[in-house]
């Protein structure tokens, strides 16, 4: 097996293995879509589940990818990521295998929730989905390349969350999953016009017999959706192939100077 | 001639202003034994960084059967099996799993693979627990597993940083065992080591405070550096050593070989000190507690060479972190 596959799968059995897990990565998006739901229910016209559901999947997926590129910080902690690093196996290779297994991961959590849509009022055909799935699986890679190129410096899980909540949940908050981006203001318009989860966002939502912002084109959601993965990978196998150590080198200096 | 095992060429490398390793120059062959010992926090961990390939040096170089390393980093990698300190194992893995994955990232196919894997498990008496989970194995079993997986594509050097840490004593001469059994096989064994008594099983020692190299030699030669034996007399109190001490030096004369006084001992160094032992007891009847006769230890070439005792050359604060 390749040692890109190797470390893929490696990921996937390491994610059945911890079954709190899979709990908290398809759990909490799932009761946020619920509530939030049934909450703004009352006060849109058009139907509130429809409207979340599209968001809701992508956020499972970016659940998903935060969680399994945590991990790359557990594998450093625990010294696993040693034994891979003096290996014979290319930067690429290593990058490849966690962002695979965590896309993958990814997948099997948002795709079962395409399921759910007959409940969502939305109206798909077997094209949509299998559409829908194909962007999952794209905005899957993306999402966790970005984390894994985020993850791979950091020396703690808690450094990790603080970037989540400063950067990666806003960046789904101003993705047109939570509120559509020609209703915002000009600043938040902006915002989310440069985001480019807005554009895969808006893909998944026509996939799903939704409707997207008209100048958000579905060639040019695509083009940005695409691009955004490409850009986020390269940044990844940067990362690894420039720093190898993390924070580690860092870390090391500093216990050496105090003692 | 074929090129040795490790060869490391007057490598350096600071942290910020704190020089972690300064000049250091020495040489493994295959079938060698070769420890480095040294206190925690005299550059032991950093070497083996380097040496990994995990830290680049600030300068000098060094070579892996006569490869460099930053020419030619896949080769020279997958020459090398690395056992850290920190265990490396996936802890939600399996032995066997873990043993595979590593056949996988050093490219072995997967019928090789699964004979390699075979062979480890045996040798290292891990069959019965192929199918467990790491994270259930005793210390001394996680630390076979640990070696086991690093031997999967038989590399020709083996590195081992610290690698009886958290082993009891009858596990640690198993580990001995087990890297005796490998160099005679051609494997080339370095260890960093602040244990004696593992650096004793190997052929060589280098021996690394604060940061350089102060002696290389084989453990015999480096005790023998040291003038023979060593007589320890212990004096009924610290008043009576310096006193016993002058009584053998005017009756001995040159004889007696170099004396130090520390406390309430008298320690002499001579060569063939059991003709010298009934002597100075029959000389001074009463005079002392106990007499004893030994060997000097590296323990003792430590303080020769450094004027401390290894205890207090432990780097304050420096713990088991890089050192």
């Amino acid at each position: 097996m390749s040692p890109s596959l190797a470390l893929a799968r490696r990921e996937i059995v390491r994610f059945f293995r911890q079954k709190s897990r899979v709990v908290g990565a398809v759990a909490p998006p799932l009761v946020m879509w619920i509530l939030v739901g049934s909450g703004f229910r009352g006060s849109f016209r058009e139907d509130t589940f429809g409207y979340f559901f599209p968001g809701t999947v992508v956020l499972v997926v970016l659940f998903a990818a935060i969680f399994a590129t945590i991990s790359v910080i557990e594998d450093r902690r625990e010294g696993f990521l040693q034994g891979v690093l003096v290996s014979p196996v290319a930067p690429a290779s290593i990058a490849l295998g966690k962002v695979l297994g965590g896309a993958v991961l990814g997948l099997m959590q948002g795709l079962p929730l395409l399921l759910l849509v007959p409940l969502t009022g939305l109206e798909v055909d077997a094209g949509g989905l299998l559409a829908a799935a194909a962007l999952l699986a794209l905005l899957a890679f993306a999402l966790t390349s970005l984390g894994f190129a985020i993850a791979w410096s950091l020396e703690s899980t808690q450094g990790f969350h603080a970037i989540m909540n400063l950067f990666l949940i806003p960046m789904w908050l101003l993705s047109g999953a939570f509120f559509p981006v020609d209703g915002a203001s000009s600043w938040l318009g902006a915002a989310m016009a440069v985001n480019p989860l807005t554009y895969g966002v808006a893909a998944l939502r026509r996939a799903l017999g939704g409707s997207a912002p008209a100048w958000i084109s579905p060639s040019l959601s695509l083009a940005v959706t695409a691009a955004f993965a490409v850009l986020m990978f390269a940044a990844a196998v940067a990362v690894v192939a420039r720093l190898p150590a993390g924070p580690a080198a860092r870390l090391a200096a500093a216990r050496e100077r105090r003692t | 001639m074929t090129p040795p095992a490790v060869e490391a060429r007057s490598l350096s490398r600071a942290f910020g202003a704190r020089a972690a390793l300064t000049d250091v120059t020495f040489s493994v062959s295959r079938g060698e034994i070769f420890a480095l010992l040294g206190p925690n926090g005299g550059g032991k961990t950093t070497l083996f960084r380097i040496l990994a390939t995990l830290l680049p040096p600030g300068a000098g170089s060094f070579s892996i059967d006569g490869l460099d390393p930053t020419v030619a980093g896949r080769t020279v990698r997958r020459r090398l099996g690395v056992v850290f300190q920190a265990p490396s194992l996936d802890k939600k893995l399996t032995v066997g799993e873990n043993l595979a994955l590593q056949g996988d990232l050093y490219g072995l196919r997967s019928g090789a693979r699964s004979s390699r894997v075979a062979e480890l498990l045996e040798l290292f008496g891990l069959e019965d627990r192929a199918g467990d989970l790491v994270e259930t194995l005793s210390g001394g079993l996680a630390r076979r597993a640990e070696i086991a997986k690093a031997l999967l594509h038989a590399p020709p050097v083996l590195l081992l940083d610290e690698p009886s840490t958290g082993l009891d004593p009858g596990a640690r001469r198993d580990l001995i065992d087990a890297l005796a059994s490998l160099a005679r096989a051609g494997t080339a064994v370095l260890l960093t080591t602040h244990l004696f008594e593992e650096a004793e099983a190997a052929h060589r020692i280098g021996l690394l405070d604060r940061g350089c190299l102060l002696a290389l030699d084989t453990p015999a030669a480096l005790k023998a550096t040291l003038g023979g034996d060593v007589v320890t007399v212990e004096a009924k109190d610290d008043a009576g050593a310096p006193s016993l001490a002058a009584g053998i030096e005017s009756l001995f004369g040159a004889e007696a070989g170099r004396i130090t006084v520390v406390g309430p001992t008298v320690r002499v160094e001579r060569k063939a000190a059991h003709t010298f032992v009934p002597r100075l007891v029959e000389a001074f009847p009463g005079a002392f507690k106990s007499v004893t006769l030994g060997a000097p230890s590296l323990e003792d070439v430590f303080i020769a060479r450094t004027g401390r005792r290894f205890r207090e050359a432990d780097a304050p604060g420096a713990g088991n972190g890089p050192g």
